[in-house]
């Protein structure tokens, strides 16, 4: 499992740098989920609800380790998101996992081809949390 | 009430809400992600449901009190209640929105839009009265962790 570099100290605090992972969803219910689910596996966690707001923080602060992203949002999808950030010299190295309710074969096909990491089928759940612990970006 | 009898009532209620189908195993997996670092969480996550479910059954009837009705709007906030309920666990309230999605669908379908529309109707209703059966549990359940979480802290000092 990659870790913060040096120690395993739990939180990641003094110097060291902790897993940031953005949580991207339009549901309060499934943001708690997911922010608990990554918090669990000592991930830090900022969790917005919106692509737009998710792209906003990018801008300021791009020291994330993966993007986990639901599919149907209004406005923005989980997709333009995905892609947004692998069009971007800056963001493309981020992860991007997509996350959705349904088991869309084109769907799926689409976003691992436009470069997401994974996809999730929601409910998610903690073995669907460990399964990406090894694919955090360093 | 002593603290073990107040524990074995949650357990018993909890038990029987799984035995008989309003949670699946998705809320066990949640319920485990509870520790001494968040104890709070599955308060917090049942307040969250429950806000969410009341704001969209508050949306569906005023949308299904229309002249013209937008299934289109329709099928979306039940799609958002489905993937809500889903996530916390809340099952038979999932499979009360399943149906009711089915019968959005059939609507755009077909043409005799009148039995579809009382169909719809007759859905929501099912929906509201599987969720306010599960509200009514939640809130049991809540107040049980209370009492029993005041016990212990008072235990502590």
């Amino acid at each position: 499992m990659s870790s913060p570099r040096g120690g395993d100290k739990e939180g990641g605090r003094d110097g060291e740098r902790q897993i940031h992972v953005l949580a991207v969803d339009d549901s309060s219910v499934d943001r708690a989920v997911i922010a608990k689910l990554l918090r669990s596996s000592k991930y830090r966690v900022t969790a917005v609800d919106s692509a737009k707001k998710a792209l906003e923080l990018l801008g300021t602060e791009p020291n994330v380790n993966m993007i986990i992203t639901d599919y149907s949002m209004p406005e923005m999808t989980g997709y333009e998101l995905l892609k947004r950030v692998k069009e971007s010299p800056t963001l493309r190295e981020i992860p991007v996992v997509i996350m959705s309710s349904e088991n869309d074969p084109d769907k799926i096909n689409r976003c691992l081809e436009e470069g997401a990491e994974d996809f999730l089928l929601k409910p998610v759940r903690p073995s669907d949390v460990s399964r990406l612990c090894g694919r955090m970006r360093s | 009430m002593s603290l073990m009898a107040l524990r074995e009532q949650l357990n018993g209620l909890v038990n029987s809400m799984f035995l008989e189908g309003l949670l699946d195993d998705q809320f066990e997996q949640l319920q485990m992600l509870q520790d001494e670092s968040s104890p709070g969480f599955i308060a917090e996550l049942i307040t969250l449901f429950c806000g969410d479910s009341e704001r969209i059954l508050a949306e569906l009837t005023k949308l299904l009190d229309q002249a013209v009705v937008d299934y289109q709007k329709v099928d979306a906030f039940v799609h958002q209640l489905k993937g809500s309920s889903s996530s916390v666990g809340a099952q038979h309230v999932k499979l009360a929105c399943v149906q009711f999605r089915q019968f959005c669908e059939e609507h755009n379908k077909e043409g005799l839009k009148g039995i579809y529309f009382f169909r719809c109707l007759r859905a929501l209703n099912v929906v509201k009265h599987e969720y306010y059966l599960l509200r009514g549990k939640f809130d049991t359940m809540l107040q049980l962790e209370q009492r029993i979480q005041a016990y212990e802290s008072k235990q502590q000092i």
